[in-house]
C-alpha cells in the first residue's frame, strides 16, 4: 500500500434511468503503482469511460456510485465531499476528454484556460501562472504565439494537445485519458500516443488509459484491464495477457484481429449481441457469446480467480488454478 | 446482487407507463379547467350573478365584503361579483373573435404568401415583420384612439395586433414544407396550387396552431385589459374589468381595496389560464414537434 | 424597415379614421370640423400629407400639440423622457438580475421540485397584470404598512437639482442624502411591479440554455480540473448560454416600453408612457402620433445597437 497509487474495491455505479437501473459498473475492483499504466478496454457501454468518471466522482445524473470503495494514495476518495474532491481533481488526479473540440469552453482563449486551472489550485501570480502555461504549451509542441488564441482556431490534434497540457498543468500522479484519441485521425492519433508516452515518462505520472481499440494498448500500458458488461473480467500485466489470454472474451478479441500475414481468412467476430445493462444475462455475463459455456455459466456467477500472482480472471474454466495460489 | 432503492424503481416504471406526464401535463390541465370555468361564468352569467351588475345604489356606496355583497360594491354601489361575472361575457366575446379572426387571417395570408413566393410574398413579408416590431399594445393604442370606443373597434385592433403572428408562423412552415419532395410529387400528378395548398400543406400546418393560439389569447387579454385601463377600451355601460381597476385606484388610500382588487384578480385568472394551458400544451407536445 | 414602420403608424393615424372628429368627440358642427382640419392641413390630398409627415421627420419635427398652446411636440416629449429613462435603468437591471438568477438557481435543480415550482413561477409573473400587481403592492406597501409612497417621483419639497434629470444621479452629485433616499424610495415599487412581470422571459431562458450548456462536455472538462463550482457555473456555463439572452434583452426593450405606459399609469410616475396616456383620454392627435414614433425609432435604434454589441461578443463571429 506504501507505493500504491490507487486501489478501487467493490465499485458500482448505476444509472436510474426512466427505463431501468443500468448497472454500468457492477462490482470492479482493482489497483495500480505509482507510475504504472493501466489499460482499461472494453466495448462500447462495458462501463470503461463511467469507471473513469467515477474515480474523480464526476458521474452524471441519473447516474450514481452506489457501493465500493476508491483509495487514491492514502486518501479514501469514497468519503470525500465536493469541496475536497475539488482540490483533488486537476491537481492530483486529473482526466484527458475524448472530444477535444466539444471540452473546451468556445468564449475562451487557450491560455486563459491553462492560467485559470493554474490559478485555481496554487497560489501564484498571475505572470507565474503565464510562465508555466507557456512552458506546458512547449511541452506539448504547440507555439508559444497561439496562447491568446480560441479553441475553434486549432485543428483536432492541436486541441487535444491543449487538454493533455491542462490535465499535466499541476503535475498530477494519476491522469485518466478516455478515449483520447478516438476523434483524430489515424497520422494524429500516433503523434498524440507518443506525446503521452513522452510525457509520462517525463512526469512520472501514473496513467489510466480508457479505449476500445485494444491495438493502442501494448504500445503505452503496463497493465491491462478488460471490462464487459460493467464487470473486469480479466486483468493482467501487458505481456502476459498477449502470449496467453485466460478468458474467452480475451481470447476471442484477440482473434478477432484481422492478421495480414494470413492468407484466405474470413473475418473472425464474437457471435451474438452486446450485453443490456439494465437486464444482464443471468450468471457470467458473457455466457450466450461464449463457446466455452456450461450450465455453471447460465447459473452462477462466476468467481474472481488469481491464476498467479497480479492476474486476475473471472471465469469459472480457471477454478482449479486458484487453488495453487 | 445489488441492492436497489425501491422508490425509484417504481418512479421510473410509472413514467414508463406515460411518456410525458409531467408538471406540463399539470399545467394544461389547470389552464383548461380555469378557462373552462370562466367559459361557464360567461355564458351563464344573467343565472349566477346575483345582482343585476349596474344597478346603482346610492345608499350603499363602498360596501366592504359582506355575506350579501360577497366582493362588496364599488363607488356607485354597485355589487361587484355581478360586475366581474358580466365582465367576463365582454373579455371572452372580444378575445375570442379576434383570436378566431387574427388566425384565420393570418394563416391564410400566411399560406398563400409562402407558398406564392416572388414579390408579392416579399412586400407582405415586409410590410407584416415591421408590424410584427411594433410593440403590442402601442398598435393597439394608436388603432384604438383612431377607431374609437366600442366592442367592434376595439376587437378589430386586436385583431390587428395578432395577424402578423400567425402570418410568420405559417408563412414559415410553409416554406420549410415547400422544399418537401411529396409537394413536389403532388404537382407531377397535376395537382392545382390550390389543391396542394389547402390538401397538403395545410393538415402540416394545424398542429403548431392551437398553442400559439392559446398563449396569444393570454395575451389578447392583457391587451384588452390594458386599453379599457388607458380608457379606450369599451364604454362605461359594459360592465369591464380593465376599467374597474383603473376605477378602483381613486379609492385606494381610503383602504378601500375591494373595487380594484377583483376585478383586476380575474384579468390575472384568465390570463393565467389560457397561459398554463398554452405553455403546458406547448411542453407535453414538444417532443413530438421537434421530431418534425 | 424603419420606413415601413412609420409609413404604418402613419396610415393607422390618418387612414382608419377622421383624427379631428375623434378629438372633437364626433358632435362638433362640420364647419368647426373643417377650419381645423384647414389649420393642421389634414384636408390635403393623402399623399401630399405623407410626404410632409416623413421630410417633418427628417427634421425632427414631430408636429406641434394640438391642445397645450401649440407646444412642439418633440420637446414635450423630451422633457419627459428622463423619468422613463431612470425607471426602465432601474427594472432592466431588476428584472435581468433577478431572472437570470433565478434561472440559475432552477437550471442546477432540473427537474426537481424547486424548479418546477420556478417554472411556474415563470408563467405566473407574465400573466400578471401589471396595473394589478402595482395595486396590490400600493395597498401592502403603501396603505396598510405605509412604508414606501405609493406615486410620482419624489416628495416635491425633495426634489433634486436638476442635473440630468435623473433623480437618484441627481442626488449623487449634487450630494443631497434625503432627497436620494427619497428618489429610491419612490423608485422602488414601480421598479419591482415593472420588473417581476419582464424578469419571467429572463428565467425561462436562463433556465433553459444553462440547463442545455451544463450538459456539454467542456462544463464537465472544468469540473474535472478542479475549478471551483461558482467559477463552473458562471465563468462557464453561463458565460456561454449568455448570447441567447442578451438578444433576448435587446428584444424585451420594446415589452419595457410598454410595460412603462402601464407602470407609469399606476404610479402616476410622470415619464412619456405617462405623457401618452394623459394626451389619449384627451385626444390630442399630433403629440400620440408623435410619441408612437419616437417610440418606435426608438425601438429599432435599440436593436440596432444590440446587433453590434452580439458581434463584439461572440469571437465566433469576430474571427
Amino acid at each position: 500500500m506504501a507505493e500504491g497509487l490507487l486501489r478501487i474495491e467493490n465499485l458500482k455505479v448505476y444509472y436510474y434511468t426512466r427505463d431501468g437501473v443500468a448497472r454500468a459498473v457492477d462490482n470492479v475492483g482493482f489497483s495500480m503503482r505509482k507510475g504504472e499504466t493501466v489499460g482499461v478496454v472494453g466495448e462500447s457501454g462495458s462501463g470503461k469511460s463511467t469507471l473513469g468518471l467515477a474515480i474523480l466522482k464526476l458521474v452524471p445524473p441519473p447516474g450514481r456510485i452506489v457501493d465500493g470503495k476508491m483509495f487514491f494514495q492514502t486518501i479514501d476518495l469514497t468519503d470525500l465531499d465536493e469541496k475536497e474532491m475539488q482540490k483533488i481533481r486537476g491537481k492530483e488526479i486529473s482526466m484527458i476528454f475524448q472530444d477535444p473540440t466539444t471540452s473546451l469552453s468556445p468564449l475562451m482563449k487557450i491560455g486563459d484556460h491553462l492560467i485559470e486551472t493554474i490559478i485555481a489550485h496554487e497560489r501564484v501570480t498571475r505572470r507565474e501562472a503565464e510562465e508555466k502555461a507557456l512552458s506546458l504549451l512547449e511541452d506539448v509542441g504547440i507555439l508559444p504565439e497561439r496562447f491568446n488564441d480560441y479553441p475553434h482556431q486549432f485543428s483536432g490534434g492541436m486541441r487535444q494537445r491543449v487538454g493533455i497540457a491542462l490535465a499535466l498543468a499541476l503535475n498530477p500522479d494519476l491522469v485518466i485519458a478516455d478515449e483520447p484519441t478516438s476523434s483524430l485521425d489515424v497520422i494524429v492519433q500516433c503523434q498524440i500516443l507518443d506525446l503521452m508516452m513522452k510525457l509520462k515518462k517525463l512526469y512520472d505520472m501514473g496513467m489510466i488509459l480508457v479505449t476500445h481499440d485494444i491495438g493502442l494498448v501494448p504500445e503505452i500500458s503496463d497493465k491491462i484491464a478488460l471490462m464487459y458488461a460493467g464487470q473486469i473480467v480479466e486483468f493482467a500485466d501487458i505481456n502476459s495477457f498477449f502470449e496467453e489470454p485466460l478468458h474467452p472474451y480475451a481470447e476471442a478479441l484477440l482473434d478477432s484481429v484481422p492478421n495480414i500475414q494470413l492468407s484466405d481468412q474470413k473475418l473472425r467476430y464474437i457471435t451474438g449481441n452486446p450485453p443490456d445493462l439494465v437486464n444482464p444475462p443471468s450468471g457470467c455475463r458473457f455466457n450466450p457469446r461464449c463457446p466455452h459455456a456450461v450450465k455453471e455459466c447460465r447459473e452462477k456467477e462466476p468467481p474472481i480467480i488469481h491464476p498467479e500472482p497480479g492476474r486476475v480472471v473471472k471465469c469459472f474454466r480457471y477454478e482449479e488454478r486458484s487453488d495453487e495460489d | 446482487m445489488a441492492r436497489l432503492s425501491f422508490p425509484r424503481l417504481t418512479a421510473s416504471r410509472l413514467r414508463r407507463l406515460s411518456p410525458k406526464r409531467g408538471v406540463e401535463y399539470l399545467f394544461a390541465f389547470t389552464g383548461l379547467v380555469m378557462i373552462a370555468v370562466f367559459l361557464f361564468m360567461a355564458l351563464f352569467a344573467p343565472a349566477i350573478a346575483p345582482y343585476d351588475p349596474n344597478k346603482t345604489r346610492v345608499g350603499e356606496l363602498y360596501e366592504s365584503p359582506s355575506l350579501r355583497f360577497v366582493m362588496g360594491t364599488d363607488r356607485l354601489g354597485r355589487d361587484i361579483v355581478s360586475r366581474v361575472i358580466h365582465g367576463t361575457r365582454t373579455v371572452l366575446l372580444v378575445t375570442f373573435s379576434s383570436m378566431a379572426l387574427s388566425s384565420l387571417c393570418g394563416v391564410f395570408l400566411g399560406l398563400i404568401s409562402g407558398y406564392a413566393g416572388g414579390r408579392f410574398d416579399t412586400v407582405l413579408s415586409l410590410f407584416m415583420d415591421s408590424l410584427y416590431a411594433f410593440p403590442g399594445l402601442i398598435l393597439a393604442i394608436a388603432l384604438a384612439v383612431m377607431l374609437g370606443q366600442g366592442i367592434m373597434p376595439v376587437t378589430t385592433s386586436l385583431t390587428v395586433v395578432y395577424i402578423p403572428i400567425y402570418f410568420r408562423m405559417i408563412r414559415g412552415e410553409v416554406l420549410s414544407l415547400k422544399e418537401n419532395l411529396f409537394i413536389e410529387a403532388a404537382r407531377a400528378i397535376g395537382a392545382k396550387d390550390r389543391t396542394i395548398m389547402f390538401k397538403y400543406v395545410f393538415p402540416n400546418v394545424i398542429p403548431s396552431i392551437p398553442i400559439v393560439l392559446s398563449l396569444n389569447a393570454a395575451d389578447a387579454v392583457l391587451t384588452l385589459a390594458a386599453l379599457s385601463f388607458l380608457g379606450l377600451g369599451l364604454p362605461a355601460d359594459i360592465p369591464d374589468w380593465g376599467f374597474d381597476l383603473r376605477m378602483g385606484y381613486g379609492d385606494l388610500t381610503a383602504k378601500i381595496w375591494w373595487p380594484g382588487t377583483f376585478p383586476g384578480l380575474m384579468i390575472v385568472l384568465l390570463t393565467l389560464g389560457f397561459s398554463l394551458f398554452g405553455e403546458g400544451l406547448s411542453e407535453t407536445l414538444s417532443p413530438r414537434l421537434a421530431r418534425r | 424597415m424603419m420606413l415601413v414602420l412609420l409609413s404604418i403608424v402613419f396610415l393607422v393615424m390618418r387612414v382608419t379614421g377622421d383624427p379631428v372628429s375623434a378629438i372633437l368627440g364626433g358632435h362638433a358642427p362640420l364647419e368647426q370640423i373643417e377650419r381645423i382640419k384647414e389649420r393642421l392641413g389634414l384636408n390635403r390630398p393623402l399623399y401630399v400629407q405623407y410626404f410632409d409627415y416623413l421630410s417633418g421627420l427628417f427634421r425632427l419635427d414631430l408636429g406641434r400639440s394640438m391642445i397645450w398652446g401649440q407646444r412642439p411636440v418633440l420637446e414635450e416629449i423630451l422633457e419627459h423622457f428622463p423619468a422613463t429613462l431612470e425607471l426602465s435603468i432601474f427594472t432592466f437591471a431588476f428584472s435581468v438580475l433577478l431572472g437570470v438568477f433565478t434561472g440559475i438557481f432552477s437550471a442546477r435543480r432540473h427537474n426537481k421540485p424547486p424548479d418546477q415550482l420556478i417554472r411556474l413561477f415563470g408563467i405566473v409573473t407574465y400573466a400578471v397584470f401589471i396595473p394589478w400587481l402595482g395595486l396590490i403592492l400600493q395597498l401592502v406597501f403603501g396603505v396598510y404598512l405605509g412604508w414606501l409612497p405609493i406615486s410620482g417621483r419624489a416628495d416635491p419639497r425633495m426634489a433634486p437639482q436638476m442635473v440630468t434629470g435623473l433623480y437618484v444621479l441627481d442626488s449623487i452629485l449634487t450630494g443631497n442624502v434625503p432627497s436620494l433616499i427619497d428618489s429610491i424610495e419612490h423608485l422602488i415599487l414601480p421598479t419591482i411591479t415593472l420588473g417581476i412581470y419582464l424578469s419571467g422571459i429572463y428565467t425561462r431562458l436562463t433556465r433553459t440554455h444553462m440547463v442545455e450548456v451544463l450538459q456539454k462536455d467542456f462544463i464537465r472538462a472544468a469540473r474535472a480540473r478542479g475549478l471551483p463550482e461558482r467559477m463552473v457555473i458562471y465563468k462557464h456555463a453561463l458565460k456561454n448560454a449568455f448570447i441567447p439572452i442578451l438578444t433576448m434583452m435587446g428584444l424585451q426593450f420594446a415589452l419595457l416600453l410598454v410595460g412603462a405606459v402601464l407602470t407609469e399609469t399606476t404610479f402616476s410616475w410622470p415619464g412619456m408612457g405617462y405623457f401618452l396616456y394623459e394626451r389619449i383620454s384627451y385626444r390630442d392627435f399630433t403629440t400620440i402620433q408623435g410619441t408612437i414614433v419616437f417610440l418606435a425609432v426608438l425601438i429599432v435604434l435599440v436593436s440596432l445597437v444590440v446587433d453590434m454589441i452580439y458581434v463584439y461578443i461572440d469571437p465566433r463571429i469576430r474571427y
